[in-house]
């Protein structure tokens, strides 16, 4: 099983009844598998006319409390990008994977990061977050798939699982773990009929005095209960690194083959991995953070979330970048010659 | 005489705050008054679109979705899906369904998805201030268009129950107007067969209806019933295009 069919089995395991997609590489495993299983489980596939016709499909089931995802890849997600506007805006739950390609443009169709700005900034207009994933492997893809519907319907706010090109293209084995359902607030808010109850209405238009800037101090508030709750990550051998390593996704794994190499040969050297993107584990980083020691964010992208660290070490520790844009793919060798020369000084 | 009819339930007493004499207000009350009298309103969920119907989630009485410009087909689409049980409408505008949103409504037409769609042509872009629609006609003056819509650069009037009505998906496509008693009866009654589609499981259908905009047309509500009458009906011809395999049946 393919990276990408282990998160669209997850996803019918997490109890998603309706997926709308539109196909682009690498990320096609995903309709096609739903398309063969998820009506079986009595859910909805539907192969819209195009990205931004099914983030709007997805609105409306979810508008109607389903559990609904799409799926795509970098080009396609920037169509839905005012789509995930909406879903934020009126506090609508839905899970959206970007398993990123090379760009800007049409780019290339190998494995990429560079969508991390758009995925953590909001992406589309407006004051919004979304919690964004960042699996590093299948295990995690099958996990971080199922916990965002629960995390949807929790805060009832769009997810992004963020994959890249190579992820979903992975098999190894892994543990598929059986869904287990929190529990959730009933969604009194979906629409459906309004027997025995006042209409309920489904919106993001706030146009009274005042009304919008509230609704949007409601969401602010809902991000920083994310920030103080759900924010996840991993560290390995940091606690006397001089240098610490920041990678995430696929880049993650490059960078901990090349870490644990150095750690071999007595180097003082860690590795952190945000599992969260948005929420970002600022407070941890900082607490890492301190003047005799060094990070070094590793990136398929010209550097991004390098400023994310910046902000979240804000002066305490260098930090410097490591990159490859465009679809390229740095080798663990290379990099381990990169750390190498930093640790050497 | 001060005789004045209630009312129908599904729409509420509030103030329709829409301009004297615009198509919207009528059309509202026609939509409620067939979900009424069919008794539905309680399986009901409309779209309100982006256009002067914005607060259409204000005036109706039922479950209302509010949907990004254009996309109401494809959202109405995951709705009906997921809730086959429900009666599911969109309302939307000519700019809304006709401009930014033909591929939504094209496609959830050629799906035949179950869903009716109401669509409210004005020859303008009402909410925006009077620029002009795909549906402008040759000529016409629109705060777009000041020498008049010129097709050689800016195309022809759009024949959207026509185009629709050429696909297999559709179960109803018509055309009607709200110019008079008449008209505004046939309305009611290709209303209420539109839902009726619905509740026959007889998939998607479409009821454009040529509506005044006095405010964009810089005319008074009469003289804009009359340009109505003599120049869009000119355009776009009144009928039933489509109906469950009696296609292209055309009057008017
Ligand atoms: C993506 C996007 N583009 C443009 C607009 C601005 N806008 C609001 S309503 C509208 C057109 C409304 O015209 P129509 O659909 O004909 O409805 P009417 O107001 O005439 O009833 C436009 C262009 C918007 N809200 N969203």
């Amino acid at each position: 099983m393919k990276g990408n069919e282990a998160l669209a089995e997850a996803a019918i395991q997490a109890g998603c009844s309706f997926y709308a997609g539109y196909p682009i590489t690498p990320q096609n495993e995903i309709p096609e598998y739903l398309s063969r299983k998820l009506p079986a489980a009595g859910g909805t596939f539907i192969q819209a006319e195009s990205e931004v016709a099914a983030i709007n499909m997805v609105y409306g089931a979810s508008a109607c409390g389903a559990r609904a995802m799409t799926s795509s890849s970098s080009p396609g997600i920037s169509l839905k990008q005012e789509g995930i506007s909406f879903l934020a805006g009126a506090e609508l739950p839905a899970v959206i994977v970007n398993m990123q390609r090379g760009g800007p443009g049409l780019g290339n169709i190998s494995a990429s990061q560079a969508d991390y700005f758009q995925a953590v900034k909001g992406g589309g207009h407006g004051d919004y977050r979304m919690i964004v994933y960042a699996p590093y492997n299948v295990q995690e893809l099958w996990d971080l798939t199922l916990l965002a519907f629960d995390k949807a319907d929790e805060y009832r706010t769009p997810v992004m699982v963020l994959g890249d090109g190579i992820l979903g293209q992975m098999m190894e084995p892994f543990e598929p773990t059986p869904y287990v359902r929190p529990l959730l607030p009933e969604k009194t808010w979906a629409l459906g009929g309004c027997v025995n109850r006042q209409p309920n209405v489904v919106r993001s238009l706030y146009m009274a005095d005042g009304e919008l800037e509230r609704r949007n101090g409601l969401l602010q508030e809902k991000y920083r209960t994310m920030k103080a709750r759900d924010v996840l990550y991993q560290t390995y051998d940091v606690g006397d690194a001089e240098l610490i390593v920041v990678s995430f996704g696929i880049a993650a794994r490059i960078a901990i083959a090349a870490v644990r190499k150095l750690r071999e040969e007595g180097w003082k050297i860690g590795h952190f991995r945000p599992v969260t993107l948005f929420p970002f584990p600022e407070r941890q980083l900082r607490e890492l953070a301190g003047p005799d020691r060094r990070f070094m964010t590793v990136e398929l992208n010209a550097g991004q979330m390098v400023e994310d660290v910046r902000l979240a070490v804000n002066g305490r520790s260098d930090v410097l970048f490591y990159g490859r844009p465009g679809g390229a793919i740095m080798t663990p060798e290379e990099l381990y010659e990169r750390l190498k020369d930093e640790l050497k000084g | 005489m001060n005789k004045t009819i209630d009312r129908s339930p599904s729409l509420k007493k509030v103030p329709l705050r829409y301009c004297p004499g615009c198509g919207h207000i009528i059309i509202h009350r026609l939509i409620a008054e067939v979900i009424d009298a069919l008794n539905i309103r309680e399986r009901t969920i409309g779209i309100a679109p982006v256009g002067c119907a914005v607060f259409a989630y204000d005036y109706f009485d039922i479950d209302m979705l509010e949907v990004a410009h254009g996309r109401p087909p494809a959202a109405a689409t995951g709705m009906k899906r997921v809730r086959p049980d429900s009666i599911v409408f969109s309302y939307q505008g000519d700019g809304d369904l006709a401009s930014i949103g033909t591929a939504e409504i094209v496609h959830a037409a050629n799906r035949g998805e179950n869903i009716s769609v109401f669509f409210v042509n004005n020859a303008t872009y009402g909410m925006t201030g009077g620029q002009m629609a795909p549906t402008t006609l040759r000529g016409q003056v629109t705060t777009t268009t000041p020498k008049g819509r010129e097709t050689g650069t800016a195309g022809y009037p759009l024949h959207v129950a026509e185009m629709l009505a050429a696909l297999e998906g559709p179960s109803l496509i018509a055309r009607t107007a709200v110019d008079s008693p008449a008209n505004v009866k046939t309305t009611r009654d290709l209303i209420e067969r539109s839902f009726r589609c619905q509740l026959e499981n007889k998939g998607f259908s479409m009821i454009e209806i040529l509506s005044a905009c006095p405010t964009n047309w810089n005319m008074t509500p009469s003289q804009s019933t009359i340009w109505l009458r003599e120049h869009m009906m000119n355009e776009f011809k009144l009928g039933v295009f489509r109906d469950a395999g009696k296609a292209n049946v055309t009057r008017g």
